[in-house]
């Protein structure tokens, strides 16, 4: 174990290295790949971020400007295809309408989301604690998974009312996923951990507590960003499935009702403020992701060793 | 082989009767082992891999049972009393979601231990692994040779009767293995605890034991015992003296037999 293999090795062993002495182009190019991919200085870092912000922004920029050219240049009537300036117009007119549907969905999915999180997680908890259990259910978890939601709605909105079925759809797209990783993060314990914990006689209590359910937190973080846009989804299948019938008024239902009466501005102004939900939970749910592991785990940590 | 033993009137900690392990599998790992471990010692398991020192060693902290023979623990509480076992493994297996601190708190949280005298034991088991200023780091943050460093500060925690090392160097570089050896012969000798240490590494078996028990392999067995004057005087001279270069010797001749007696793997 003296010093010299290691040197050695550094020396010979490095492929790169002899690269260089023989042809110098190649490499350098290839240098400059590499540095696209992996800043190594701060500077290099910041504009990489600057481009990772303002290349979208163009790419989004540049498809509305053409968007709006294409409505103006061949005089496209705003009920087959309204340009975005007509839209945003639509959405500040009908604010008072939109905004209260948007509350309505958004509470929804709020609360399909927490169903989904307590149900998910409890499921897995008591399916790690009682196989007979696991044993019993998980086939109609997995079945209430794959069938899909948009069949189950109809029936489910006969039975419960409008809010309720509504709720229920939201609830069973989320809950799977949630299920589905906390199981696995509860069986993905480090086994010798496990045996400390069984060498101090540790309760099965405290075994799920300070062990199982730590280690198992990436895998149900992992399973909630998921679920958070699946519940999204869930709310607007069931608002659609109840359509015109329900005395719903969610954003799914204002698309509906839209489309009968052909207001597209409407339309589109209602998608939009559904895929800026979308996208505000999915990044909520990441931040809180991130500041839970940010300390510990392999996926939250940043480049930087 | 072995030598007249000082020890041998004391009455074991725990001793092993016959012990053997058959694994699910139908695969023997351990067959009629006969072992004394007596207060204040410090023995190493010494062989190949396949030769069932793990196994030897998690039957004596009771995470597995025996498949016949039997573990007793003539003096004292016996092993009813966990709070005298201390276990490092070869990882250090720590909690990364957990601070240093939290983490060496474990065996007493676990115990619920009064919460009145738990920090002040944590604080001196953190300072007796050179970790004081640490306590608030995460495993991540920290070297391989100062998370095992935590490691060692969690079995300690408990003021174990006996310590149980399942080749815990193993994955460090040697200069880091070297500071921790002596560290842990420090250790040993100012809490006076007693050290079964399971190891593969000859040099490492004779620098710290004051027993080497030589296994071999198919089925996992004691082949044959050393026994060194007590680990006194042990530094970094003896690292380079005639004596301990003479008791490698004798140790790896007695490891060759065994790994001949074993077979080849």
């Amino acid at each position: 174990m003296s010093d010299a293999p290691p040197a050695h090795s550094g020396e010979g062993g490095n492929p790169t290295r002899a690269g260089e002495r023989k042809s110098a182009p190649p490499l350098s190019r290839g240098r400059a790949e590499l540095r696209v991919l992996l800043p190594n200085t701060p500077m290099q870092g910041r504009r990489e971020r600057a481009l990772r912000i303002a290349l979208p922004i163009i790419v989004l920029a540049i498809g509305l400007l053409l968007w709006e050219a294409v409505v103006r240049v061949s005089n496209v009537p705003p009920y087959v295809l309204p340009g975005p300036g007509r839209i945003l117009q639509t959405l500040v007119a009908d604010w008072s309408l939109l905004g209260r549907s948007l509350l309505v969905t958004l509470v929804t999915t709020l609360e399909g989301f927490l169903l989904a999180a307590v149900g998910g997680v409890g499921l897995a908890v008591l399916f790690n604690q009682s196989r007979l259990v696991e044993y019993s259910l998980y086939p109609y978890a997995v079945i209430l998974q794959v069938t899909p939601v948009v069949a189950i709605a109809p029936l489910l909105l006969i039975y419960l009312p409008q809010q309720a079925a509504v709720l229920a759809c939201a609830w069973i797209v989320a809950f799977f996923p949630v299920l589905a990783n906390t199981t696995l993060g509860l069986n993905s314990v480090d086994r010798n951990l496990s045996d400390l914990f069984s060498l101090y006689g540790a309760s099965r209590g405290q075994k799920l507590w300070r062990l199982k359910l730590p280690s198992a937190l990436p895998y149900i973080l992992g399973g909630l960003r998921i679920a958070g846009g699946l519940s999204l989804i869930g709310a607007v299948v069931a608002e659609i499935a109840a359509g015109s019938a329900g005395a719903g008024s969610g954003l799914a239902y204002r698309i509906a009702e839209s489309g009968y009466r052909l207001n597209i501005p409407r339309m589109f102004a209602a998608l939009l403020l559904l895929s800026v939900a979308g996208v505000v939970i999915f990044y909520v749910l990441s931040l809180i992701n991130y500041l839970a592991l940010r300390r510990w785990h392999e996926s939250a940590l940043g480049a930087d060793r | 082989m072995s030598l007249p033993d000082t020890t041998a009137l004391a009455a074991p900690l725990v001793a092993l009767r016959g012990v053997g392990k058959i694994f699910a599998g139908g695969t023997r790992a351990l067959a009629g082992l006969d072992l004394d471990i007596r207060p204040g010692e410090f023995v190493s398991l010494l062989g190949p891999s396949g030769c069932g020192k793990s196994t030897a060693l998690r039957i004596i902290a009771g995470l597995s049972e025996p498949s016949e023979g039997a573990v007793a623990w003539p003096s004292a509480a016996g092993r009813g009393d966990k709070s005298r076992l201390g276990f490092v493994f070869q990882e250090p297996t720590l909690m990364p979601w957990a601070s240093v601190f939290n983490n060496v708190k474990l065996p007493l949280d676990l115990q619920h231990v009064p919460a009145a005298t738990v920090a002040d034991r944590v604080d001196a088991a953190l300072d007796r692994v050179g970790l004081t200023e640490f306590h608030h780091a995460f495993p991540r943050e920290l070297s391989g040779g100062m998370r095992m460093r935590a490691s060692i500060a969690r079995a300690l925690v408990t003021e174990p009767q006996l310590l149980l090392m399942d080749e815990p160097f193993a994955a460090l570089d040697e200069i880091t293995r070297f500071r921790l050896n002596d560290d842990l012969l420090q250790m040993w000798r100012s809490l006076r605890t007693t050290i079964v240490f399971v190891t593969h590494s000859v040099f490492e078996s004779v620098y710290l034991s004051s027993r080497i028990v030589v296994m071999a392999a198919r089925p996992g067995r004691a082949f044959t015992e050393l026994t060194f004057d007590p680990p006194s005087g042990r530094d970094q001279e003896y690292r380079t003296s005639a004596v301990y270069a003479e008791n490698c010797r004798r140790t790896s001749q007695a490891l060759a037999h065994a790994m001949a007696a074993g077979g080849e793997p």
